[in-house]
């Protein structure tokens, strides 16, 4: 179980992140002003900043840190009950082809000129339809062994790949080609209020669901058969962890396009925090992978004049890290 | 307390077995005896309901296994797999604490109470000392008592074992099997399989020998095990001996290949 103090710094962290990533940015504000602005916003005080302040930080990147966060935190804790349910600490949220279903879903939007809502919305379906098609291809006399799972998503993704390529083969080089590229590459700078509402329903129903089941997580990672000889019902369960990780990565891809690695190395991070029980660990990828992607947006929008693609971000510092860790624990994922 | 009748199973259309009728006695050690492919670990994996019969019944206190749900057949049968693949480093209590799943809700989790009987049952096979270390760095013999614990959590009518000391040495072996034998003075109802006939006379319950084919040689081990048996059974010579020790009193019934 978790010391007090690391469940002091994992409630914390986000908390000082998210106040941080109010203020910085190419347009500095100053943190009482931002604190002014929050406060405001509850009791009505005299407004002692110019309005265009307000609206930064009101309308821009307050929902952008909320989108960050959740979607931080989503991928993470997917990643965490993907790895645990495939006892393989190399699995992340896109094994059973989510990802790629959901990219070719928002290509084809952009292809076909839809507006943003449209695209959130082709995307999620695309992203859940991709899973289903795994599932379904997965399944051998009404079980769904984890082996079967994995090539499926191998097949599914590979399908869903192709059918991306053939978007962009069509897509106008001058036009929506580089939109397509630009939005796949991932980043959060068309989060809106509306984008919220839409995105975090399904994150949040899929991250509680997680949360519901982390005990018998726990239990699955032993395996079909011992968990069921321990009272598991896994087909029942790993159907509940399938369409929970489903609901929060097609949602987190249709807003934000391709962000790679956080559903990797999140969990590894909780695990070397608090161990790798579920009852403690899907809390602490909650907080890590809210921290994480959150800080990496701040880096993200504010180190250069131009906007990093997340996507780029993400993979530069996961996959050093990850080799680092690959290095400590000499492959032996302790 | 455990009623088998008529069990029949095949893999596709191999047929492992056919026509097994058995009963084991509450309190009782059954020990399964038999060459490796005559289908042991399959017909204790029926037993306890991880493979469903082609054909037969399975009854426990007067139930049909087929007709419980995975928790109900879990607070009835504890299962000890013979190849534990290890997972996550969870410790050796989290591990212990899993056997008390069956009991929990289908979205519960452990109380203080569940993990007080998992303490308990970590001291009861003589592991309480190593119960926050992580249950991977444990020895091969070490981390079986861990399983058995979790067993013990489950708190089962009968335990199923699958050749628990398959990849033990010498001396987690007599460990492992001791501690079958202080469970089963305890009142604990066990089947379990082996590959060394000598196993068999470690225990006062019946010996079943499984002989290719699917016969079954049920009885006391003084009666089934002898030289004509084994030899039919595991297609050598084999040898059944009494030996006076060299140093010492004492006298050890046990075979060998001859």
């Amino acid at each position: 179980m978790m010391s007090r103090r690391t469940v002091a710094v994992l409630t914390l962290a986000p908390v000082a992140v998210f106040f941080v990533s109010l203020f910085v940015g190419r347009f500095v504000i100053a943190p009482a002003d931002v604190a002014r602005i929050l406060w405001a916003q509850f009791f009505p005080s005299e407004h002692a900043w110019p309005a265009s302040v307000e609206t930064i930080v009101m309308q821009i990147r307050l929902p952008r840190s909320i989108m960050a966060m959740f979607i931080g935190a989503g991928l993470a804790a997917s990643g965490t009950a993907y790895q645990g349910m495939f006892r393989n600490p190399l699995v992340s949220p896109d094994i059973l082809g989510v990802t790629a279903a959901a990219g070719f879903g928002a290509a084809l939007a952009l292809l076909l000129s839809r507006n943003a809502v449209e695209l959130q919305l082709i995307a999620f379906a695309f992203g859940l339809l991709g899973v289903l098609l795994t599932y379904l291809l997965a399944r051998v006399y009404r079980t769904t062994p984890v082996l079967m799972l994995v090539l499926s998503g191998v097949v599914v993704a590979a399908f869903f790949s192709a059918l991306l390529s053939g978007t962009k083969y069509v897509a106008d080089p001058e036009s929506k080609l580089p939109a397509i590229t630009y939005w796949l590459l991932g980043s959060l700078n068309a989060t809106s209020t509306r984008s919220l509402a839409m995105a975090l329903p399904p994150i949040i129903v899929g991250g509680v669901g997680l949360i519901l089941v982390r005990w018998q997580l726990n239990v699955l990672a032993m395996g079909d058969e011992e968990a069921r000889s321990l009272g598991i019902r896994t087909e029942l369960l790993k159907g509940i962890v399938i369409a929970c990780t489903t609901l929060i990565t097609a949602a987190c891809v249709s807003v934000c396009g391709i962000v790679g690695w956080v559903g990797l190395v999140v969990p590894h991070l909780g695990r070397m925090l608090v161990g790798p029980d579920h009852r403690a660990l899907l809390p602490a990828t909650l907080s890590i992978g809210a921290t994480y992607l959150l800080f990496i947006d701040c880096v993200a929008r504010s180190a250069v004049a131009t906007e990093i693609p997340l996507g780029i971000l993400t993979a530069m510092i996961g996959a050093p890290f990850f080799g680092y860790l690959l290095r400590k624990t000499r492959g032996s994922w302790q | 307390m455990v009623e088998v009748r008529g069990a029949a199973f095949r893999f596709g259309e191999r047929p492992v077995f056919d026509g097994i009728d058995l009963e084991v006695q509450a309190g009782e050690v059954l020990t399964i005896l038999g060459p490796n492919g005559c289908g042991k670990s399959t017909l204790l994996r029926c037993i306890g309901g991880a493979l469903a019969l082609t054909r037969g019944t399975v009854r426990i206190g007067g139930e049909d296994l087929a007709t419980l749900d995975p928790s109900a057949r879990a607070r009835k049968v504890g299962f000890l797999f013979q190849d534990h693949v290890p997972s996550f480093p969870f410790t050796v209590l989290d591990l212990a604490i899993m056997g008390r799943t069956p009991h929990l809700g289908f979205l519960g989790t452990p109380s203080t109470r569940d993990q007080a009987i998992a303490e308990a049952a970590l001291d009861q096979v003589g592991i309480g000392h190593l119960k926050h270390r992580p249950y991977t760095e444990l020895s091969g013999g070490e981390r079986q008592l861990v399983l058995l614990a979790r067993i013990l959590v489950q708190q089962p009518d009968v335990i199923l074992l699958d050749e628990p000391t398959s990849h033990l040495d010498l001396k987690n072996q007599v460990r492992c099997l001791r501690t079958v034998g202080a469970l089963s003075t305890a009142g604990a109802t066990m089947i379990m399989t082996t590959h060394d006939p000598n196993h068999a006379f470690l225990f006062s319950g019946r010996v079943v020998l499984m002989q290719p084919g699917g016969a079954l040689l049920v009885g006391p081990a003084r009666d089934v095990i002898n030289e004509t048996t084994l030899t039919a059974t595991y297609g050598i010579e084999i040898g059944v001996f009494l030996a006076r020790r060299s140093s010492g009193s004492g006298e050890l019934t046990f075979c060998s290949p001859w």
